[in-house]
């Protein structure tokens, strides 16, 4: 089980509970998809992802953000218990949607990086850490399904 | 994952910016690494003071973002240009090469937080791709 200290807890609960999700899920998944556009496999059905631009607006790909963000409550909600409350989860994306966990990784740092973006200064170093510890947790627990 | 002519134009754009800024951009990444990724404290065991305000970060983190900018100005043959920087690395600091992606995300993120509009998805990707080559031009002489 992942220890955390308070510092950790308060830091996710301060962060979960200002972020816009709307903003934060349409624009981490839509930096994904540009930085990483191998990652457009696992969204043929979304509409026009021709280029930058159109991805930036794209309203599924936004709502698809979101949604993603979103997944992270049942995280920060059961942070004793993160494994077990991500076994549906895992099961669905590896045998559904069959991702590549690697992707859950390169989804990570861009959410990272918005996530810097928006709260600037004060993504500090420590803040940045336990963003980091969290992230990793996540996508440890959405592999776990993998066989 | 080769530049384009138009990832070349896009960093050196972007790059221009960070330019006045070495000191504090090159400061925070590596303080940052440090404390994020506690494991690349190992290659600084010599240092006393790994803190952020300290001497040493303060002078390392420009020196890393200097040699950044002057891979921006030979990233028609990063290869070439950095082969002194890559035997440096390979013969005598050793550096795992996984750090150079840690330290590179870490740049990413600093540069997000301080060019935040102008640090758009497009730049992202150009500069991501950048900071990849100068890293596999780092690692050539490795073996």
């Amino acid at each position: 089980m992942v220890e955390w200290t308070d510092f950790e807890r308060q830091t996710i609960a301060d962060i979960f509970g200002k972020i816009d999700y709307e903003t934060v899920g349409a624009a981490a998944l839509s930096r994904c998809l540009i930085v990483y556009p191998w990652t457009q496999r696992y969204f043929g059905n979304f509409g026009n992802l021709y280029n930058a631009s159109a991805i930036k607006i794209n309203p599924m790909i936004a709502k698809h953000g979101t949604t993603i963000v979103h997944g992270l409550d049942r995280a920060w909600k059961n942070l004793d218990n993160i494994k077990e409350a991500y076994t549906e989860l895992s099961i669905l994306h590896s045998e559904t949607i069959h991702v590549d966990p690697d992707n859950f990784r390169l989804f990570s740092d861009c959410l990272t990086i918005t996530l810097a973006a928006q709260m600037g200064a004060e993504f500090n170093a420590d803040v940045q850490a336990v963003v980091q510890k969290f992230l990793t947790v996540v996508v440890n627990a959405l592999g776990k399904q993998y066989h | 994952m080769s530049l384009t002519d138009r990832d070349k134009a896009t960093v050196r754009t972007f790059w221009a910016k960070v330019a006045g800024n070495t000191e504090a951009v090159g400061t925070n990444a590596l303080s940052r690494m440090l404390t994020v990724y506690p494991q690349t404290k190992t290659y600084f065991a010599h240092w006393k003071d790994l803190g952020p305000g300290s001497i040493n970060v303060r002078k390392h983190g420009k020196t890393v973002v200097d040699g950044i900018g002057a891979a921006v100005m030979k990233i028609d043959d990063l290869q070439k240009g950095l082969l002194s920087l890559s035997e440096l690395h390979a013969f005598q600091l050793r550096v795992d090469p996984t750090n150079f992606k840690i330290l590179n995300h870490c740049i990413l993120v600093v540069l997000a937080i301080t060019f935040p509009a102008e640090f758009t998805p497009e730049a992202h990707v150009a500069v991501d791709k950048f900071l990849a080559a100068v890293a596999l031009a780092l690692s050539d002489k490795y073996r």
